[in-house]
């Protein structure tokens, strides 16, 4: 590890997401992944040591490391998403790590919200399997930019090419109907730490990056939309100082384009408009914002403006609109989706009532395929859905800005996070 | 031209961010502030994000009465540059009145009782929300912790019924006397928060940086000498140049052979740690699930 503070401060955030179960390899690839970046400090790996002989196992269990709660390490099963970090001097990672079982889905959903890869791991024996394309439907639905196959356990199939390009070709072919634009194979072992972070020296037919490669370098800085201007409105600050008298700040965190200091800008939904007048960073004025800042943000007019407003450049207009579609996956274990309830819905620093007008179609997510028939739908279930809500919201499609075109449907009796919704 | 943020300014912007929704969604939250490291950037970062305005929750501060002078110092100072409201709940209150017991012999700490006058401060000032300074990378039962936690109305944690959390949109809803634990600095890890540090130069605690001090040792772990530890007759107390990785109380809080006198050569040195910095907590040591059992039944 390289400790050059500057260097340190000048890395990049980079997020992925990974899912699957225990057998898949995938506890053993963070495993590596944390150890050889030196992110697993003695005190836990000695920790994990005496758990794996306690529970009468040969070697050290790196899945161990992973799963946190009593619970999971009594039944060696991933419940609940778990985050990992480890950094190398390009870049720091977070890695959520999400349980792959269906029963699981929302935790999968939940983990790759906030992705900028995800990593999907195929055993190279078994090929593709339900698991991996559920895992590819999901990070396809939420549009994760950057999917990276890995084909791990190449050791048991004699590291061969073939095998590789067998796996690949059948990938190819169920991922075509995905709306994934970035694919990138990677035939790895991560028990023998082939092509994760040295190149193999048992795969001289591939020429292509390691994994570690691949997560330092890969390009995620355009995956943010810096064109179309969106800035909702989190908190008003009024200090009614003697020093800052008149100072009224809307603070918010840029969820779109570049803003800058004399921009036009018009104030959703009551449309007034306005020049930016001041950009402030704590103590500091600058000159542009963009996203994933949080900034404080005075215009020149005094306009009433609230938390739940966006403040949008005057060309590029979101929609402002009551009626919404929306991707739906369920979470309730409770109670199912229903007609005629009304929900609570969070839409950016939003928050407004709504009810479901019709289910349109249940998504199988093992084949891509809708039913029209069933549509009940429970826990862990994908649906399109059209719903209504109390008060315009001002939104944009999710395949445009996965900010603005987000919510969560809360139940209004358990006060539960009952759904996640993609606006489509 | 290209528009991006180095990753300590994403941190940053995404604890402000969480910080602001705190103040949005609910009626009176607080800040839980330890004097160590974490709850110092946490009060950084609140001061940041509502600025010019003053922070608009006050600190509260639990005192087991075993702290470092060195943190109360410190605590007074940050209080008065920044205009923060202090609060300070006391265990030796609770123990005079005989709410909790304290703890005999060698091991005894008051860590376990600072629960009982944590939740009674939490109910007596009708807090809705408490933020506190835990990292996601500090120990096995936190990697799974929300940045929006609820806890019922016995302050307990339900790890297995967490809410989900998705993209930026964080559910704070909750029924009548439930209240939520806020972790907005879950994505930071040690060394993150010390480079932040460096970047901002914000001055720290002195315990932190190496000095001279009395010390004994204990099963294996260093710990500052003071009143409030019974020693074995077999402890030798000798002098040593250390340094603090994390401040609790003085009786579980594990010191640290160091040079280190800059934010620069800590970094260095926990960037080559082989230890995590729990590992001086006596604490978690008591059990492989001493954290998530603690947090369970309403530890921070």
């Amino acid at each position: 590890m390289n400790h050059d503070i500057q260097e340190n401060l000048n890395a990049e955030l980079l997020r992925f997401s990974t899912a699957g179960s225990v057998d898949d390899g995938k506890s053993t690839l963070i495993g590596r992944l944390l150890y050889d970046s030196k992110s697993i400090f003695q005190d836990q790996y000695d920790a994990i040591e005496v758990s794996s002989r306690k529970r009468g196992e040969q070697e050290v269990n790196l899945a161990l490391l992973t799963d946190g709660l009593k619970a999971e390490r009594e039944q060696g099963i991933t419940i609940d998403v778990a985050y990992r970090y480890f950094s190398t001097p390009k870049r720091k990672f977070i890695i959520a790590d999400t349980p792959g079982h269906i029963q699981y889905t929302r935790n999968m959903v939940t983990g790759a919200s906030t992705s900028n890869v995800s990593l999907i791991l195929v055993d190279a024996r078994n090929g593709v399997i339900e698991q991996t394309k559920r895992h590819s439907i999901i990070s396809s639905l939420l549009q994760i930019p950057h999917l990276v196959v890995c084909i791990n356990k190449m050791d048991l199939v004699d590291y061969s090419e073939e095998a590789y390009e067998q796996v690949k070709a059948q990938y190819l072919e169920f991922s075509r109907e995905l709306a994934v634009k970035d694919i990138t194979f990677i035939p790895i072992s991560a028990l023998k730490g082939d092509n994760i972070v040295t190149p193999s020296e048992f795969m001289p037919w591939y020429t292509g990056t390691t994994l570690m490669d691949y997560l330092e370098n890969l390009e995620i800085s355009r995956d943010r939309n810096f064109q179309d201007v969106r800035f909702p409105v989190q908190h008003v600050i009024r200090p009614n100082t003697d020093e800052f008298h008149d100072f009224r700040g809307y603070a918010g965190r840029v969820a779109g384009g570049v803003l800058r200091k004399g921009d036009d800008v018009t104030v959703l939904p009551s449309g007034h408009t306005s020049k930016i007048a001041k950009i402030h960073l704590y103590d500091q004025e600058i000159e542009e914002t963009f996203p994933p800042m949080s900034v404080t943000i005075e215009l020149e007019d005094d306009i009433d403006i609230s938390r739940g407003d966006m403040i949008v450049k005057t060309e590029f207009l979101p929609t402002t609109s009551q009626d919404l579609e929306l991707m739906i996956c369920w979470f309730d274990q409770n109670s199912p989706l229903s007609y005629g309830t009304k929900y609570t819905i969070l839409h950016t620093t939003k928050e407004a009532r709504c009810v479901v007008k019709s289910i349109d179609y249940k998504l199988n997510v093992n084949d891509l395929s809708k039913d029209l028939e069933n549509k009940v739908i429970n826990m862990n279930d994908i649906a399109k859905i059209t719903i209504k809500t109390t008060k315009p919201l001002v939104s944009d499609h999710y395949s445009k800005n996965r900010i603005t075109g987000s919510v969560i449907i809360i139940d209004e009796g358990t006060n539960n996070t009952v759904a996640a919704g993609m606006i489509i | 031209m290209e528009y991006r943020i180095d990753y300590l300014r994403e941190l940053e912007s995404e604890s402000i961010f969480i910080m602001r929704e705190v103040a949005a969604q609910f009626e009176n939250p607080v800040i839980l502030f330890s004097g160590g490291k974490d709850s110092i950037l946490l009060t950084y970062l609140a001061i940041k994000a509502f600025y010019p305005s003053k922070v608009p929750f006050p600190l509260l501060h639990v005192d087991t009465g075993h702290n470092f002078q060195e943190t109360i110092d410190y605590r007074d100072w940050l209080v008065e540059t920044y205009g923060l409201n202090l609060k300070v709940g006391y265990v030796q209150e609770a123990i005079d009145k005989g709410y909790v017991k304290e703890e005999k012999g060698y091991n005894a700490s008051r860590n376990y009782l600072q629960t009982y006058t944590l939740l009674d401060e939490l109910e007596k000032g009708k807090y809705d929300a408490a933020l506190g300074g835990g990292r996601r990378d500090e120990e096995k039962a936190r990697a799974k912790e929300r940045f929006f936690s609820h806890r019922d109305e016995f302050g307990q944690w339900d790890p297995k019924n967490q809410r989900p959390e998705l993209w930026n949109l964080f559910n704070g809803k909750k029924h009548y006397g439930e209240h939520f634990r806020v972790f907005p600095i879950s994505n930071w890890t040690e060394l993150d928060v010390w480079l932040y540090f460096e970047l901002e130069k914000f001055p720290l605690p002195n315990l932190y940086f190496a000095h001279e001090r009395q010390v004994f040792e204990r099963d294996g772990m260093l710990l500052a000498d003071c009143d409030f530890i019974v020693k074995k007759p077999s402890e030798e107390v000798y002098t040593e140049t250390i340094r603090c990785r994390t401040i609790g109380d003085m009786t579980c809080t594990g010191v640290w052979k160091s040079n280190a006198v800059t934010i620069q050569e800590i970094i260095a040195e926990v960037a080559t740690s082989r230890m995590t910095e729990r590992g001086g907590r006596a604490d978690d040591k008591r059990s492989e699930s001493a954290m998530e059992d603690r947090k369970r039944q309403g530890y921070f």
